[in-house]
């Protein structure tokens, strides 16, 4: 321990205001940086997510309607052939 | 509630919050003009040397001219997305008076450009070894002066919105009319450094403020309405 | 001879590779990392001539070298981009630049606070500190060039272009801000200067330093997956990927 007690740990030799405020913005600069990529991660998957979610539905939609058409068509059919 | 019982406030604030949620999509259009005024500052000291008397001298004037700069460049987006998808028109079209409409945009658009001019300006007079005493008046000086500096610059785009060219043009326009807020701010800076109250310079600054506060939403909405037809 | 890297070009296999390193590189990184600024802060000998201020070398020196390093491994991997056509190493290219600039940042202001109490003034236009401070402005640029894009793969192309442009223009950058401090300067000596370290000082250097490189490999990693991810967003690996996080989400919340 180059330090004999906590104060002086502080303090350095005098320079502690300009330590601590290296040490400090490195810190929170590094854990900005961190939490930015975790969270850029979680958005992208869920921004993937909801499209695939409107897609499926858009998907759906579109088959419920071909459908429909279809038993429109097959009843029209049917009038025409009584 | 029907478009035509919304109150002044309400629709100051419709718009407003519009333009706001439309910056934060655009990051780019806070970060560019940003970025922009720091390497502008950062170029001077690499061209004249890096001597602090002589940085010191003429920190004021380039911390300034460098916001206003960078205010021009950013001039562009208040009108002109609006204007090339056809909703200024419509906003023309609205029931509610002009100037309220423009006020929000112009009040969107300093919050946009001139608060982190205004923030990150300390930042760059420690690059340029402004004299300690005016770090005071150089904040003062920005928090009156970019107002205006937003209301008189949305007078020349409401101009030049429809010109297809009109960036330079309305760098001509506009950088006429910011000579006086330009003149007096830096005026203030300098007498600041010397230690002496600087109130007058202030004053006339705030003048120009409340001037054009009242006055160029109405010139705007003027400029639209021509630029529109 | 590189055959054994022709499946990672495959972007679901580097995706996986990425995913299983992180863990590894994390623990190695915090531990390296706290062992290196608590020995850096507590037990390292203070300098002869700067005292306890020294201590800010140890954060200040690695993150100046890796803010360089990251930039010369952007202009590889645009390099690679541009030449091989390797849609891949836009992704990375990509993923490292928010982290050189943040640690340009780091190495200004840590730069900046060093210079302070040494030569009395928060900033000086010194040729390292001046060259850092175009570095960082590169960075934002390639950034905000990025980002200007809607479209990922134009993007990428643009941005490793300006990176390109940047790195050749690097070294020239440096030799004329070096030419222009000894212009204007003449008596002051950079006294931020690597100074001959004692084996004391170099072991919590080395463990800062690689400390730092296995922090920025996982950051790299984690945005590099984030970028496939994005660029990828409808191969059906990635959809596939995204329903399984989905119903995880769903039975966790559950």
């Amino acid at each position: 321990m180059q330090f004999d007690s906590f104060s002086a740990f502080i303090d350095m030799g005098g320079y502690g205001f300009y330590v601590w405020l290296s040490y400090g913005v490195a810190v929170i600069l590094l854990l900005m940086l961190i939490i930015s990529s975790i969270t850029g991660h979680k958005h992208v998957i869920k921004n993937i997510a909801q499209r695939k979610q409107r897609e499926d539905k858009l998907r759906q939609v579109r088959k419920q309607r071909q459908k429909q058409d279809k038993d429109l068509k097959s009843d029209k059919h049917q009038e025409a052939v009584e | 509630m029907s478009a035509t019982n919304l109150s002044y406030r309400a629709v100051f604030s419709l718009v407003l919050k519009r333009d706001l949620t439309i910056a934060m999509r655009h990051k780019d259009d806070i970060i560019n003009p940003l970025l922009f005024f720091v390497i502008v500052v950062t170029l001077f000291p690499l061209g004249i040397g890096p001597e602090a008397q002589i940085l010191s001298r003429i920190a004021p004037g380039i911390i300034w001219v460098a916001a206003l700069l960078s205010t021009l460049l950013s001039l562009d987006r208040l009108f002109k997305s609006d204007h090339s998808d056809g909703s200024l028109e419509q906003m023309l079209l609205s029931p509610q008076p002009v100037f309220i409409l423009v006020l929000a945009k112009i009040v969107a658009h300093w919050l946009i450009t001139g608060l982190p001019l205004i923030l990150i300006a300390p930042l760059l007079a420690v690059l340029l070894h402004l004299n300690e005493q005016s770090y005071g008046a150089l904040i003062l000086t920005l928090l009156l002066g970019t107002p205006v500096l937003s209301l008189l610059g949305a007078i020349g785009v409401a101009l030049t919105v429809g010109i297809k060219k009109g960036g330079v043009l309305l760098s001509l326009l506009v950088l006429p009319l910011y000579i006086p807020v330009l003149i007096f701010a830096t005026s203030a800076i300098d007498t600041a450094a010397l230690g002496l109250p600087y109130s007058g310079q202030l004053a006339i600054i705030a003048a120009l403020f409340f001037g054009s506060l009242t006055l160029a939403p109405f010139a705007v909405g003027a400029a639209l309405k021509v630029s529109t037809n | 001879m590189w055959k054994w890297l022709h499946p990672y070009a495959n972007p679901e296999v580097s995706y996986h590779f990425a995913g299983r390193i992180i863990p590894w590189l994390s623990v190695c990184a915090a531990l390296i990392l706290s062992i290196g600024f608590i020995w850096a802060l507590a037990f390292a000998p203070a300098d002869y001539q700067q005292g306890d201020s020294f201590r800010i070398f140890y954060i200040h020196v690695p993150a100046a070298s890796l803010s360089m390093g990251i930039y010369f491994g952007m202009a590889v991997a645009a390099f690679t981009s541009l030449v091989w056509q390797f849609k891949l190493a836009d992704a990375s290219a990509a993923a490292m630049a928010p982290v050189g600039a943040t640690f340009t940042a780091i190495a200004l202001i840590t730069g900046s606070a060093w210079g302070k109490p040494m030569w009395g003034t928060w900033w000086i236009w010194d040729a390292r500190l001046t060259s850092e401070l175009i570095l960082l402005f590169l960075y934002l640029g390639v950034m905000a060039l990025h980002n200007a894009f809607e479209d990922k793969n134009l993007a990428g192309k643009a941005a490793g272009i300006l990176t390109l442009v940047g790195v050749i223009n690097l070294p020239i950058i440096k030799y004329s801000v070096e030419w222009w401090n000894t212009l204007h300067q003449g008596s002051t000596v950079s006294k931020l200067g690597k100074p001959s370290m004692s084996i004391e000082m170099l072991w919590p250097f080395m463990f800062c330093f690689f400390g730092f490189v296995l922090l920025v490999s996982v950051i790299i990693c984690i945005r590099f997956r984030s970028e496939i991810l994005a660029r990828n967003s409808i191969r059906p690996w990635v959809r596939t990927l995204v329903s399984a996080h989905l119903t995880k989400e769903k039975t966790n919340a559950v």
